[in-house]
């Protein structure tokens, strides 16, 4: 019988979580729910590549390069990779570019939806197991060239501190300390943010730590792109603090990229660390 | 079995409106006022957590009157729908033309259909534009109706008191302050006076056109409502409702004898209002009044009232003092019905 109200799914009391309820109600617009055909499919889609986190007292920062590829190809130049998942969350995303930016979608309605109907935000460990699961159901696609590796990195009220997470495509979820990155340039950014990190950085030379390491990544990873000083294309970075996060702007992160590019015409492979 | 009596259509639909209107003229007002950067919604609501004004995406937000369970459970439909339909198209898809159209045949279903019992609501559906011009305000009734309001638009017990007093002070594109100070005296405005609405029992919540984030909805804290309200004089906090949601409410079905209303399901042994072979009308059999309140001396005093009744004894309120009641106490359902209750429900407004 056609009843024009809404469907009885909506007016069930029950779940707060909306990728829930999309899974009872609408399986298809489920990014994990897509039936792909045997085979590797990982050459077709472009990939984003490289993300960092750090945290500093009082936030945490994350920043991705604006590269996506395709095999060899540049696929996109100035693709964001890098999202406010919530006002205190942000999530930043390496592997199949479209899925991922899909999954990002899904998780930032995820949270809304959960702060609408509790009428209160979801702790930062909620948030991060959330993201966890999403990816846990993504396990089919990923083993099939289809992969989406996130970083998630927050400001959590109750601990007041900035919290960075990662995770693999099984959807384990690791909680990582000082700082973290992802993608296929994560071991060069890693490396750099060995050398450059300190425990008592401002939010601004954290902010530059994060962009340097970008430029290392850059430097040996074919699939990250450094700045790109024609179009003017910089790394989106993203502040949180206890007052909420916020994109940096683009003329804060070209007037940080410009003096980090001043100094490495000096000196090509960044600021020296002391030996000992 | 028995074979059920033959009901018109016309007055089974009265029934189900009575009983309807009863519902919702029981609580408390909701008001909603347009001003110069957005929507303005406030209601007088004990409850800190149990919202009648809540957010429902970007630009729309949702007002409710009546029973707690049944709006709540349109409010949580119409988040499914709207984050179910900005997921699936784009935040800009989502608008509150389509919500209120959701919620209209939903409620005008569940009215018109036989086995369920109508939802007790009236709601405000709210999406605020780029501009006032742009602003859009509907009201549902519990039987799926919707208007399209402008200005102002009162809903709940009081409406047509409060209504009345929002039509002479409402000014157009005014500010918050104004606008809130307007709303807040209208909800305040009785026929037997005026009293200034305790702060920290208001529930005031803006749709801000000015707001730099996508979201739009903001709720304000009893803190900004004190600054912005200022000086009022001495809070006279109003007599709990059935709706109020705080403490041990009493069940909301009437208790008082009305054998006027025939959807009074306390009295028993009403004449029907037509006589079943014939269809004539019966005469009512108003029963003649009481006599004037004089308590037998074997009868507990009815002020406060005895033993169980919920409001005085509640443990979550120590020392909180007994507010005015403007209706008869709820009898204990053990003891004889205490002499002296009028016999027709005063709290009822219908004619």
């Amino acid at each position: 019988m056609a009843d024009p109200r809404l469907p009885a799914a909506y007016l069930m009391p029950g779940t707060s979580s909306f990728s829930d309820f999309l899974a009872a109600e609408a399986p298809d617009l489920l990014p994990s729910r897509r039936a792909v055909p045997s085979g590797n499919a990982g050459d077709l889609a472009p990939h984003g590549t490289t993300i960092v986190a750090a945290t500093f007292p009082g936030g945490v920062v994350m920043a991705g390069d604006r590269r996506a590829t395709m095999g060899n190809i540049i696929a996109q130049r100035d693709i964001q990779k890098v999202f406010p998942a919530d006002e205190y969350s942000v999530v930043g995303i390496a592997g199949a570019a479209g899925l991922a930016v899909e999954m990002v979608r899904l998780f930032q309605t995820e949270l809304e939806h959960y702060e609408k109907i509790e009428g209160t935000t979801l702790s930062m460990d909620g948030k991060s197991n959330r993201l966890a699961a999403l990816i846990r159901a993504n396990l089919g696609l990923a083993m099939q060239g289809l992969s989406v590796v996130p970083l998630f990195a927050g400001y959590d009220l109750h601990a007041d501190q900035g919290r960075i997470f990662s995770y693999d495509v099984t959807g384990g979820r690791y909680e990582e300390t000082a700082f973290h990155s992802v993608g296929s340039g994560s071991l060069f950014a890693r490396g750099s943010l060995k050398k450059l990190y300190r425990d008592d950085l401002t939010a601004e030379e954290c902010v530059t730590a994060v962009i340097q390491a970008l430029y290392d990544a850059a430097d040996d990873d074919s699939a990250t792109g450094g700045p790109d000083l024609t179009r003017r294309i910089f790394p989106v970075v993203h502040v949180i603090t206890a007052d909420g996060g916020h994109r940096v702007t683009e003329a804060e992160v070209a007037e940080i990229a410009d003096r980090m590019l001043a100094a490495r015409m000096q000196r090509p492979d960044g600021p020296a660390a002391a030996l000992i | 079995m028995s074979t059920p009596f033959y009901v018109s259509p016309e007055q089974l639909m009265k029934d189900r409106a009575d009983f309807a209107r009863k519902g919702i003229a029981r609580g408390r007002s909701v008001v909603a006022v347009q001003y110069a950067d957005g929507i303005l919604f406030v209601s007088e609501n004990p409850s800190q957590a149990l919202h009648k004004v809540s957010e429902i995406y970007d630009r729309i937000a949702f007002a409710a009157v009546g029973r707690y369970n049944e709006f709540e459970n349109l409010r949580i439909a119409g988040v499914r729908l709207a984050d179910m339909r900005g997921y699936a198209y784009d935040r800009r898809d989502v608008t509150g033309r389509g919500l209120a159209n959701a919620y209209a045949q939903t409620l005008g279903t569940i009215f018109s259909s036989g086995g369920e019992k109508p939802y007790e609501v009236e709601i405000f559906v709210a999406e605020v534009g780029e501009t006032s011009a742009d602003d859009q305000l509907y009201r549902l009734t519990y039987d799926g109706q919707v208007a399209d309001e402008h200005g102002f638009a009162v809903m709940g017990g009081a409406a047509e008191t409060v209504a009345t007093h929002l039509k002479e002070h409402y000014t157009h594109d005014a500010t918050l302050e104004t606008a809130l100070g307007v709303a807040v005296a209208a909800l305040g405005h009785a026929e037997t006076g005026d009293r200034v609405v305790p702060v920290e029992d208001l529930e005031v919540a803006i749709l801000d056109r000015t707001r730099t984030q996508p979201r739009k909805f903001v709720r304000l804290r009893e803190s900004r409502l004190t600054d912005i309200l200022g000086e009022r004089g001495p809070e006279q906090p109003d007599a709990a409702r059935s709706d109020d949601n705080v403490g041990a409410t009493p069940p909301s079905a009437p208790t008082t004898d009305d054998p006027a209303d025939p959807t009074d399901q306390v009295s028993g042994g009403v004449p029907p209002l037509e006589h079943p072979l014939t269809g004539e009308p019966t005469e009512h059999q108003v029963p003649p009044p009481t006599a004037p309140p004089t308590a037998p001396p074997t009868a507990p005093p009815i002020d406060p009232p005895p033993g169980p009744t919920p409001e005085p004894t509640d443990p979550a309120q120590p020392g909180e003092p007994q507010p005015p009641a403007p209706q008869p106490p709820f009898p204990d359902p053990a003891a004889p019905p205490a002499p002296g209750t009028p016999p027709a429900d005063p709290g009822d407004p219908l004619p």
